[in-house]
C-alpha cells in the first residue's frame, strides 16, 4: 500500500458514489437499533429500488441525536429526518430532491448548529463495515504520510503540538505519553486501546467504534510506528456486542488492505491488533487493572510507580490511550499539530465528544469545541430541560466527577476549569437534572455505583464506599445526625487520600461537590425530615419523632 | 471530704467479667475506697440511679429496650461515662447474633433447644433490639477501657486516673479482647 | 563494577540515613528501626500495596506513597508519622475492625493477631465507624486446618504464599468489593481441593485468626512468618 494505491481505492469509492444522485443513510447504531432502524433501512430499501430514482441506502454509525431515532440522513443535501419508521420511507424517498417531509422533523432544532465534528466527522456518513468508505473520506492518509513522510519523533512532535490530552478522564497530555513510551527501552512494546468505558451514562466510545472503527485502528497504528511497537489491544466491553463485530469486520478488512500486518505501507513496520472482551468490571478502565485483566489475570489495578510506559503489559513497555484519544490521531497528523490547537482554550485544545442524557428535551452524542459553555450545550444544542420543569444540576465526570449548579453554566469546559469547580471532565458522559432530582439520593447513587464497582483489594475503598453508602442512607431516609455528617465528611477525605487507584481516589467527589454547592438538601434530610425535591422516603419513625 | 467522688457502675449486656475484674483490684480497692463512694452497682443495693454522678463506668452493650432506657438516663446523670470492656466498646461476643438476627436466636433458645414450653417469652423481659450496639453508637462516651475483660490493672489505672481528676490515655496500653 | 553509585542518602523524619539504591523506603525505614505500621506486607513475599497502612508523606509528591513498594531516591525527605496520616492509619485500621467480625475475645488468634497489635501500636481504643456484622462462613472441612472469613483481613498473603512459595495456587480471591472472598480452587471446600498440598504456609503468614490450625488456640500458639525469606532465598538458588 502507498499513497497511489490509496487513491485509487478513494477514487473507486467516488466513482462508486457517483451513480446514484441521492443517498439515503439510515443510523445503524445502537440507540436507532433498538427503535428498529434496521426495519426502516429494509422499507426504505424497497421503496428506493422501485422509485425510479438513482438512490443509495446506506447503513451508517451514530448521527448523534439518539432521542430523535431512528435517524435518516440524506446526502448530498445534508438534510436530516429524525422519528422515521417504516411507514415514513415513501414519504422519504419521495422528498429527495424535492420539499423536504416537514412531519419528520428537518431542522431537528438546532441540534447540530454549534457542534463541530472531528471525531465524528465519519459518524452517519460511511458504513463503518466498508473500509473503502472510510478511504474515501481520507481515511489512512495520516498512516501512510506518517510512515512515508514521517519519522517517529515528528510524528510526536505533531501530537505534542496539537496540545492533545487523554479523553479518556485524567487529561495526560498525550505527546507527552508517548514521547515517555518511545524513550524506553525494550525489545517488545504494546499500544492498548482503552474501549471499557463504563461511566453511568457514557456512550462516546460505544458510538465512534460503531460508527467508524477504522479510525481507531489507524490512530492505533500511528501510535505503533511512533512508539515503536508492534502488537496492539483493543480492551472493549463483552456488553457492546455491536461495536465488537464492526471492529472485528474492520480489522479484517484493514489487514487485506494492508494496514495492519507484516510490512505495512512497503516499510519495515509491522503492526497488529487484537481484540480482548472486558467481563464487566468498572475498575478495568484503570490501566493496570485493564493491563492485568489482558493477561488473564484478575482485573485489580496495582500501586504505580512502575507507570505502564515502563512496565506494563507482560513487563514490556505499553502505551494505552482511550478510544477517543486515538480517533483524534488521524486528522492531526492529516492536517497537522497546528490546526488541531487552534481549537479549544489555552490549555485543552481540540473538540470533546459527550453523551448528553437525563432530564434534558435532545438526548445524544454532541462534539462541540473545548471552551463552550455548558449553557451553550444543554440550552443550545440539548435543547435544555422538558416539561417546563427547572434546571437543577449537571454531573459530568461520572462517578468519578461532580455536580454544578446552575451558577456555573456559564463555565466554559476545560479539563482545568472544571476540576476547579469540584467536577472533572472524564470521559465525557454528561447528565443533565432538574428539580425533580434530589441531590443526596444522586450522591447516593453514584456512591452505590462505587462500591459495588471497588475490586475489593485496598481497604480504604472496599469497605469505606461501604460506610458512606450506608451513611447517605441514612440521610435519605432521615434517621442520620450532624455525627454522621461529619463522620461521611472525614470518610471521604481518608477514602480519597489513601485509597489505591483512581477509583476510590475520586468516589467522594459526588458527594463532596453536592454537599459544596446542595449542602441545604442534606440539612433539610437531617434537621427538618424532609426532601426538598420530594424523592426520598423517609422513615415514618424518623418524621413522627421530629413532629 | 469535698474530694470524694460519687462513682456508679452498670451492668447491660454482659457477663459480669468487667466487674469480676474490678474485684480482682483486690486490696487496691481499699486504697481506693478512701476516694470515692459507690453511689449505684449491681454489688450494692440502690435500686434507682442517683441525680448526679462524677463517674459510671459500664459494663455490656446495649441489647435491649431496657438497656437503651437505662443507658441514655444514665449518661444524663454522668459527668464522666466510661465504656469498661469489649462488650460496650464493639458489642463484643452479645454482638455475635447481629449477623444472624434476633428472631433465629429467639427461635434456637426458646424452641429447638427447650425441652418443655417451647415459646418466646414476651412478657416480663424486655424487648431483645434487632441490633447489639455498643455504648458510644448510643449516647456520647468518655473513656474507653478495652479488654475482655480489662485486667484489673488497667481498671486500677483508669479509676486512679479518674479519681485524681486526670483524664485516662489509654492508647498503647490496653487492646482488645 | 557499576557505573551508577547504588547508595542512597534521604532523609525519614528528619533524620539522615543511606539505603540501597533497589531498597523500598519500608526497608530502609525498618533497617534504621523506624516503624511504619503494616499488615499486608510480608518479608520473602511480593508486594500488593494493599493495606494502606505503610502510607507516609514524600515532600514533592502529590499523594501519600504506600512505603512498600516506593524505592528510595536520593535526596528523599519522608514523614512516617504526624496528626494527619495518624488519623487516616487509625480510621483504615476501624474500617478494616468494622467490615468483617473480629470478636478478638473468643479469636483462636487472641494475643497473637497483627490486627489487634495495630490496634494496640496505633493506640485505637474503639471503632467510630459502624460496625457491619456480614453474614460469613467458615470452612472447616480440611482435615488439619480451617478458614473462618469472619476474621479476614484480604491481605491475600494466603494466596501469594502458595502461588509464590508453595508453588501450588490453591488460594485465590474471588467476588468484589466488600463481597470478596479468599477461596481454595475454585471455591469447592479446602478438604476437597486437589491442588492444596497441606503443607499449612497459608496459615503460618495468616496475620489473623482467619487461618488457623484444628486444635490449637490461644495466646501461646505462635505463627511462624519469618521461615519465608530463607524458603525463598533456597528456592532461587541465592547465596544469603
Amino acid at each position: 500500500m502507498n499513497a497511489e494505491e490509496l487513491e485509487q481505492i478513494a477514487e473507486a469509492a467516488h466513482a462508486e458514489r457517483a451513480k446514484f444522485d441521492y443517498e439515503v443513510n439510515v443510523c445503524m447504531g445502537t440507540g436507532c437499533l433498538s427503535q428498529h432502524s434496521d426495519k426502516v433501512k429494509a422499507a426504505i430499501e424497497k421503496e428506493a429500488a422501485g422509485c425510479g430514482k438513482k438512490c443509495h441506502v446506506r447503513r451508517t454509525g451514530c448521527m448523534g441525536l439518539c432521542a430523535a431515532g431512528p435517524m435518516v440522513l440524506m446526502e448530498p443535501s445534508e438534510m436530516r429526518y429524525g422519528h422515521v419508521h417504516e411507514g415514513d420511507a415513501k414519504e422519504v424517498i419521495a422528498s429527495l430532491g424535492g420539499e423536504p417531509v416537514a412531519r419528520l422533523d428537518p431542522h431537528l432544532g438546532g441540534y447540530f448548529d454549534g457542534q463541530n465534528h472531528v471525531v465524528l466527522e465519519n459518524s452517519g456518513h460511511i458504513d463503518p463495515e466498508k473500509i473503502e468508505e472510510y478511504i474515501a473520506r481520507g481515511g489512512y492518509e495520516a498512516l501512510v504520510k506518517a510512515l512515508t513522510d514521517m519519522n517517529p519523533a515528528s510524528v510526536i512532535e505533531q501530537i505534542s503540538k496539537s496540545g492533545l490530552r487523554g479523553r479518556g478522564g485524567g487529561g495526560y497530555p498525550t505527546g507527552l505519553k508517548w514521547d515517555t513510551v518511545a524513550k524506553v527501552k525494550g525489545a517488545q512494546k504494546y499500544v492498548i486501546c482503552n474501549g471499557d468505558e463504563g461511566d453511568p451514562g457514557a456512550f462516546m466510545d460505544r458510538s465512534v467504534l460503531e460508527s467508524d472503527p477504522q479510525r481507531v485502528i489507524e490512530g492505533m497504528a500511528i501510535a505503533a510506528y511512533a512508539i515503536g511497537a508492534t502488537k496492539g489491544y483493543i480492551y472493549v466491553r463483552a456488553e457492546y456486542p455491536l461495536a465488537v463485530q464492526r471492529l472485528t469486520v474492520a480489522l479484517q478488512q484493514a489487514r487485506r488492505r494492508g494496514f495492519l500486518g507484516n510490512g505495512i505501507c512497503e516499510t519495515t513496520f509491522s503492526f497488529d491488533i487484537d481484540i480482548r472482551l472486558g467481563a464487566g468490571a468498572f475498575v478495568c478502565g484503570e490501566e493496570t487493572a485493564l493491563i492485568a485483566s489482558i493477561e488473564g489475570k484478575r482485573g485489580t489495578p496495582r500501586p504505580r510507580p512502575p507507570y505502564p510506559a515502563v512496565s506494563g503489559l507482560w513487563g514490556d513497555p505499553t502505551l494505552i490511550n482511550n478510544v477517543e484519544t486515538f480517533a483524534n490521531v488521524p486528522p492531526i497528523i492529516r492536517n497537522g499539530g497546528e490546526w488541531f490547537s487552534s481549537m479549544g482554550t489555552a490549555r485543552s485544545k481540540g473538540t470533546k465528544v459527550f453523551a448528553l442524557t437525563g432530564k434534558i428535551q435532545r438526548t445524544g452524542l454532541v462534539e462541540v469545541p473545548m471552551g463552550m459553555t455548558l449553557r451553550q450545550i444543554i440550552f443550545g444544542i440539548g435543547g435544555g430541560v422538558p416539561d417546563g420543569r427547572k434546571f437543577k444540576a449537571v454531573q459530568t465526570g461520572g462517578p468519578s466527577g461532580g455536580c454544578l449548579p446552575e451558577e456555573h453554566l456559564d463555565l466554559s469546559i476545560s479539563y482545568d476549569a472544571l476540576i476547579s469547580a469540584g467536577s472533572m471532565m472524564g470521559s465525557g458522559g454528561m447528565i443533565v437534572m432538574d428539580d425533580t432530582s434530589c441531590m443526596v439520593s444522586v450522591a447516593r447513587f453514584f456512591m452505590e455505583f462505587c462500591m459495588t464497582e471497588s475490586c475489593g483489594k485496598c481497604v480504604p475503598c472496599r469497605a469505606g464506599t461501604v460506610q458512606m453508602y450506608e451513611l447517605l442512607s441514612k440521610i435519605c431516609a432521615g434517621e442520620a445526625t450532624h455525627r454522621d455528617l461529619n463522620q461521611l465528611v472525614e470518610l471521604c477525605e481518608v477514602v480519597g487520600a489513601t485509597s489505591l487507584c483512581g477509583l476510590g481516589q475520586t468516589a467522594p467527589n459526588p458527594v463532596l461537590s453536592t454537599l459544596r454547592y446542595f449542602k441545604h438538601e442534606y440539612l433539610a434530610h437531617i434537621d427538618e425530615k424532609r426532601c426538598p425535591a420530594g424523592v426520598c422516603e423517609l422513615s415514618p419513625a424518623a418524621v413522627e419523632v421530629h413532629a | 471530704m469535698s474530694d470524694v467522688k460519687t462513682l456508679a457502675t452498670v451492668w447491660l449486656d454482659g457477663c459480669s467479667g468487667c466487674h469480676m475484674s474490678l474485684l480482682d483490684m483486690d486490696e487496691r480497692l481499699i486504697e481506693l475506697s478512701s476516694q470515692f463512694r459507690l453511689v449505684y452497682s449491681p454489688l450494692v443495693d440502690c435500686k434507682t440511679f442517683p441525680e448526679h454522678v462524677d463517674v459510671t463506668l459500664v459494663e455490656g452493650a446495649v441489647a435491649s429496650v431496657d438497656d437503651l432506657k437505662k443507658i441514655r438516663k444514665i449518661r444524663e446523670h454522668t459527668r464522666v461515662l466510661v465504656s469498661l470492656g469489649d462488650c460496650a466498646l464493639t458489642g463484643n461476643v452479645s454482638a455475635m447474633r447481629n449477623s444472624c438476627g434476633v428472631q433465629l436466636v429467639m427461635l434456637r433458645v426458646y424452641e429447638q433447644n427447650a425441652d418443655l414450653q417451647k415459646q418466646v417469652p414476651t412478657v416480663g423481659v424486655p424487648a431483645l433490639l434487632e441490633r447489639v450496639r455498643p455504648v458510644h453508637e448510643v449516647v456520647p462516651v468518655d473513656v474507653f477501657v478495652p479488654g475482655c475483660p480489662p485486667s484489673a490493672d488497667t481498671i486500677y489505672q483508669v479509676l486512679s486516673e479518674l479519681l485524681a481528676g486526670k483524664v485516662p490515655t489509654l492508647e498503647g496500653v490496653a487492646h482488645f479482647g | 563494577m557499576s557505573a551508577e553509585p547504588n547508595v542512597r542518602t534521604l532523609t525519614i523524619n528528619g533524620e539522615e540515613i543511606s539505603a540501597r539504591s533497589d531498597q523500598t523506603i519500608l526497608e530502609a525505614a525498618r533497617e534504621h528501626n523506624i516503624a511504619i505500621p503494616t499488615l499486608c506486607h510480608l518479608e520473602g513475599l511480593s508486594e500488593v500495596g494493599a493495606c494502606r497502612l505503610c502510607l507516609v508523606e514524600v515532600k514533592g509528591a502529590r499523594r501519600l506513597l504506600p512505603a512498600c513498594v516506593t524505592q528510595v531516591a536520593e535526596g528523599m525527605e519522608v514523614t512516617t508519622h504526624n496528626a494527619k496520616i495518624d488519623r487516616y492509619r487509625t480510621m483504615i485500621l476501624e474500617l478494616f475492625f468494622a467490615e468483617r467480625n473480629h470478636v478478638c475475645s473468643v479469636c483462636v488468634a487472641n494475643g497473637n493477631c497483627e490486627l489487634q497489635s495495630l490496634s494496640l501500636q496505633l493506640g485505637m481504643t474503639h471503632v467510630e465507624i459502624p460496625y457491619q456484622y456480614p453474614q460469613l462462613p467458615v470452612d472447616a472441612s480440611h482435615p488439619r486446618f480451617t478458614v473462618d472469613h469472619n476474621r479476614c483481613v484480604l491481605c491475600t498473603r494466603c494466596v501469594r504464599v502458595c502461588a509464590e512459595i508453595e508453588g501450588a495456587n490453591t488460594w485465590g480471591v474471588m467476588g468484589r468489593g466488600g463481597q470478596s472472598l479468599v477461596i481454595t480452587d475454585l471455591k469447592q471446600p479446602w478438604g476437597d481441593s486437589e491442588t492444596c498440598t497441606s503443607c499449612g504456609k497459608c496459615v503460618q503468614v495468616c496475620p489473623t485468626g482467619a487461618l488457623f490450625e484444628k486444635g490449637r488456640a490461644g495466646s501461646k500458639v505462635r505463627k511462624h512468618p519469618e521461615f519465608l525469606p530463607y524458603l525463598r532465598i533456597m528456592r532461587e538458588g541465592e547465596q544469603p
